[in-house]
């Protein structure tokens, strides 16, 4: 008996539809948002994660009567991230009936945005996403930079003493990318979430580069993540969730299967 | 009709369990309340709550609503969810000590640091995520099978003084109280609301609940 490592399918909503990209550019249309949450809600998904990734300021309200509508037929977990920005952004998002949102640029341009998120609304609900790449040259020892604007624009911070200051601050739960894999279907950055993982004291979510079930797998046992996030592969239905599981379950890791 | 009150008293997002609620009975009235008088009239009533401890007294006590819970809590079906289990308990070690509603008596405390798992892996904290429930008898698991998983999410765990009163425990990694159960107060630490089709049947035998064990 112990805790269940979770699959979470990330949905890219773009004003209202759910779409994804392949590094972050050349978007195909997958469909309706609760169409696509009940489904991966019948697979066994452990809980959802919404990115807006437009996040103008009309789209917002789109986004959030699509977690409404989620939030009334999907009774798992859902996560909300892109464009949260202000204390506001995330009391709209938690009361539409999202349990957690993901901060990303804000917290990199403005890292106290996070402690008072956590202070006002529980470390619980704050999802610290970090987009990393990798900075080192060959033979050097392994560095991560954070990135910001979609993996365009390096900040100069450390990938690890960021996550650490995260938790830190308040973070109940760090996202963590790889802007290095993320679209490219080659498997997480297995020494990236590692690191991540170990450094800090809360669960990470690896995500970036999952092109079939062993990379989950191995995000577990090689990268330590808690869970493991990915989109592509379960959108096209390529992969259903329930699969992931079995074959989670086959390399030894304990799923809750339905 | 029945009725039953969830209590509004701003901590956290009330829109799933007044949702899950509707969709497990219809028939029943769903009303999100932060009055006394509706707390008071409503035939069952259920105390969420995410967040910090001092924050959710704080609430409790500025708005009045220690008092209502207390009596409540006395004479009609009860359910307490997270922090709104949490809060009954008589005393809590978040914020440096604080003072709960002493209605389950007992301590809550945070999970011990360090803590690593049958393979030395270490163990996050919060604890997130689907583990297993194991129970003892009560109407509420009714139709649940033994050891289904439902959502945790918290770093902080009950321990009450009488360990009778525990109605299911989990495993992180030792045995803690996920559950609790006095007379006609039942309490969870998972998220039944967002415990899919298990969590759906544990908020549907609280509405047919008559509040005896």
């Amino acid at each position: 008996m112990s805790l269940a490592k979770r699959i979470i399918p990330c949905l890219d909503v773009d004003n209202g539809r759910v779409v994804k990209g392949v590094k972050f550019v050349d978007i195909r249309d997958a469909g309706d948002p609760v169409e696509i949450a009940r489904r991966y809600d019948r697979e066994g998904a452990d809980e959802l994660t919404f990115l807006d990734i437009t996040a103008t300021h009309d789209n917002r309200n789109t986004m959030v009567h699509v977690v409404e509508q989620v939030a009334s037929q999907v009774f798992i977990p859902l996560t909300v991230g892109g464009g949260i920005r202000t204390l506001d952004d995330i009391r709209r998002m938690l009361n539409a009936g999202a349990d957690k949102v993901g901060i990303n640029s804000a917290a990199v341009f403005n890292p106290e945005f996070v402690r008072e998120a956590a202070q006002r609304f529980g470390s619980q609900c704050i999802v610290v996403a970090i987009d990393a790449k990798k900075t080192s040259a060959v033979g050097e020892p392994d560095r991560w930079e954070i990135f910001t604007h979609g993996g365009r624009k390096g900040t100069g911070i450390n990938a690890i003493e960021w996550a650490i200051k995260m938790v830190d601050y308040g973070a109940g739960e760090i996202l963590l990318t790889s802007m290095d894999r993320d679209g490219t279907r080659e498997g997480f950055d297995l020494p990236l979430t590692r690191a991540i993982s170990s450094a800090v004291t809360v669960p990470v979510i690896a995500s970036g580069g999952v092109g079939n079930l062993d990379h989950l797998a191995e995000g577990v046992l090689e990268g330590k993540a808690d869970a493991v996030l990915a989109a592509s592969i379960f959108h096209f239905g390529e992969y259903t969730i329930e699969q992931a599981k079995q074959q989670m379950r086959s390399r030894g890791i304990e799923v809750r299967l339905a | 009709m029945s009725s039953v009150a969830v209590i509004d008293y701003g901590m956290g997002n009330l829109h799933s369990i007044a949702k899950a609620l509707h969709v497990v009975a219809p028939e029943t009235d769903v009303h999100v309340v932060s009055d006394a008088a509706s707390i008071l009239a409503a035939d069952r009533v259920v105390f969420p709550g995410v967040g910090a401890i001092r924050d959710c007294m704080q609430a409790l006590e500025h708005t009045g609503l220690s008092e209502v819970i207390k009596i409540v809590a006395q004479t009609k079906p009860f359910l307490g969810i997270c922090l709104g289990m949490q809060a009954l308990l008589t005393d809590h070690e978040e914020n440096g000590g604080t003072a709960a509603l002493n209605i389950l008596p007992g301590h809550v405390v945070h999970f011990a640091k360090s803590l690593a798992d049958s393979n030395g892996n270490p163990l996050k904290i919060p604890h997130m995520g689907w583990n297993q429930v194991h129970y003892k008898v009560h109407p509420l698991w009714e139709n649940i099978p033994q050891d289904s998983r439902f959502y945790f999410v918290h770093s902080y765990f009950a321990k009450p003084n009488d360990p009778t009163m525990v109605a299911a425990s989990t495993q992180y990694p030792d045995d803690f109280a996920c559950a609790l159960s006095q007379d006609n107060v039942f309490a969870v630490q998972f998220h039944p609301e967002k415990s899919q089709a298990v969590g759906l049947q544990l908020l549907k035998n609280f509405l047919h609940w008559n509040g005896q064990a």
